[in-house]
């Protein structure tokens, strides 16, 4: 065995392996913090042994019972304290079976500790991502842009408090368990958006890292939850967003808008398999969630050849039933736009102004309004509604594109 | 696990017959339930007292220890298995005093 083709299967295994190990050891140990460092230990012998003995034939279960052993002599390393429950799982793994939540998994069951409701935000992304994901503290804190020890901290407090609060370690009961995948889902949605359109001024337009880490984790629930529609949208919407990023940035660094894009460039595989959910969406005939709607939108998008080939009435049709779902001003910011390519720009820059007040502070307001104001030749009203969302974009991609938009109107 | 819940609240001794009514229903469910440890309404924070006897003589002063907007009107202690269990409870425990709460674990020796 070469040392490369062991490293490769240290890869693979921890991309296979990481969340299943963390998991199988946080239910025995019941230590998130040991489950974690016991995991990473057991990585690093990996690395160590697989290039002079060889890939052991089953890495999954080497790496658990590796990590089991590390885990017991950390424990009595420091075991200053008595500790009789965790003593006696020490000696065996025997426990009577738990009463089954609604899916019996180790990995769901840690997905849905770190992403309790009861944790910050900021504080499940980070924890998804280390204890799930198996990202080091130093890439979470890359991908958002956030000193490490910040991260550091955000996790180590998110442990604390899940041990000393009593956050569960186990998978909600199956009347809890829409309400709280939700939780989940809109944690993995902002990772990936994270990475999509990057904020910050020193940052790469585009965090394909966090993008990519987005879906992995999205497959997993899925293949853990194969029959939740909601899943399966927000799956396909990042796939289908995702196959457009290629055509998304140009050479010199500016936003392409969709129109735009080269439509060759996008991934056509990654098209292909989002069509595929969208389409057993729609053939299970259950009324679709947030993420399945905007699934479908982005279907639509990717359907047509030309950006003139797109079916605005039946994006607008979907918009519509988003709306009734979420009747937030972004929602109706963006089917705004669908409406302006089907019923001109003056119906939909009426539409967005009636929301000028919630949406003052968001710079996608104003760039479409700038975009409609200038299809409208108001030469003036545009450039100011440009020079505001160039005030407030983050993406700089998105700030180079609207700065030359904006001096183009002279 | 024990968690100590604090009812939140701007003002003091402002609850309404429908109130205690509902807040009485909901304690028989945590006493048929288990959960239920103590509870008590708290009188208004001007009448506390903060005292500091770290000195020699033991100092009193008038008044709660911080002045803040709102306050704890009062609180309960509940038992329960996990977090969710408790937060569960006490989703219904603020329906039925209507009034916001927070669920603070009590430290485990």
């Amino acid at each position: 065995m070469s040392p490369i083709d062991a490293h490769a299967a240290i890869t693979r295994a921890h991309h296979e392996e990481w969340a299943r190990v963390v998991a199988s050891l946080a239910k025995r140990f019941g230590d998130l913090d040991i489950a974690e460092e016991a995991a990473a230990e057991a990585f690093a012998t990996a690395v160590e042994r697989w290039p002079a003995d060889g890939v052991p034939p089953n890495p999954g279960a080497w790496l658990t019972t590796t990590a089991n052993r590390k885990a017991i002599d950390r424990i009595r390393r420091e075991n200053k304290r008595t500790d009789k429950h965790r003593e006696a799982l020490m000696l065996t793994d025997d426990a009577p079976p738990e009463p089954l939540g609604a899916i019996d998994d180790d990995r769901l069951r840690l997905i849905f500790t770190c992403c309790h409701p009861a944790l910050a935000m900021e504080a499940r992304m980070a924890l998804t991502l280390r204890l799930v994901g198996g990202l080091t503290v130093p890439e979470i804190a890359r991908g958002f842009l956030v000193q490490e020890s910040a991260i550091g901290q955000r996790i180590t407090r998110a442990k604390g408090k899940i041990a000393a609060a009593g956050i569960p370690y186990r998978v909600p009961s199956t009347s809890d368990l829409p309400a709280r995948i939700t939780g989940v889902l809109a944690v993995l949605f902002l990772v990936f958006n994270e990475g999509y359109l990057a904020t910050g001024p020193d940052t790469d337009p585009v965090r394909a890292d966090l993008t990519a880490e987005a879906i992995r984790l999205t497959r997993l629930i899925r293949e853990l939850l194969p029959d939740d529609g909601e899943v399966a949208g927000l799956l396909a919407l990042m796939l289908l967003t995702e196959a457009r990023r290629p055509a998304r940035v140009s050479a010199e660094g500016e936003l392409v808008p969709l129109a735009e894009q080269d439509r060759g460039a996008w991934d056509a595989a990654l098209i292909e398999e989002g069509h595929r959910l969208v389409r057993e969406r729609l053939d299970s005939g259950a009324a679709p969630g947030r993420y399945q709607l905007l699934a479908a939108i982005n279907a639509v998008h990717t359907d047509a050849r030309d950006a003139r080939d797109t079916d605005w009435s039946q994006v607008v049709a979907l918009y519509d039933q988003l709306v009734r779902l979420d009747p937030s001003p972004i929602v109706a910011l963006n089917r705004a736009i669908a409406v302006a390519e089907l019923d001109g720009a003056d119906v939909a820059l009426a539409i967005i102004d009636r929301f000028g007040d919630a949406l003052h502070g968001y710079h996608a307001f104003h760039a479409t309004r700038a975009e409609l104001l200038r299809r409208l030749e108001r030469r003036e009203e545009s450039h100011a509604a440009y020079d505001r969302a160039i005030a407030l974009a983050g993406n700089t991609a998105e700030t180079a594109y609207l700065s030359r938009r904006r001096d183009e109107l002279g | 696990m024990q968690y100590l819940v604090s009812v939140i609240h701007d003002k003091s001794n402002s609850g309404t017959a429908e109130e205690a009514r509902a807040i009485d229903e909901f304690n028989d469910r945590l006493r048929a339930g288990g959960h239920w440890v103590f509870a008590a309404g708290l009188a208004d924070p001007s009448t506390s007292t903060v005292i500091d006897s770290r000195g020699e003589e033991p100092v009193f002063t008038d008044g709660p220890f911080i002045e803040s907007k709102e306050h704890m009107a009062g609180f309960w202690i509940i038992d329960a298995p996990d977090l969710d269990v408790a937060l569960e409870l006490m989703a219904d425990g603020s329906k039925a005093c209507n009034r916001r709460l927070e669920v603070r674990p009590i430290l485990v020796k």
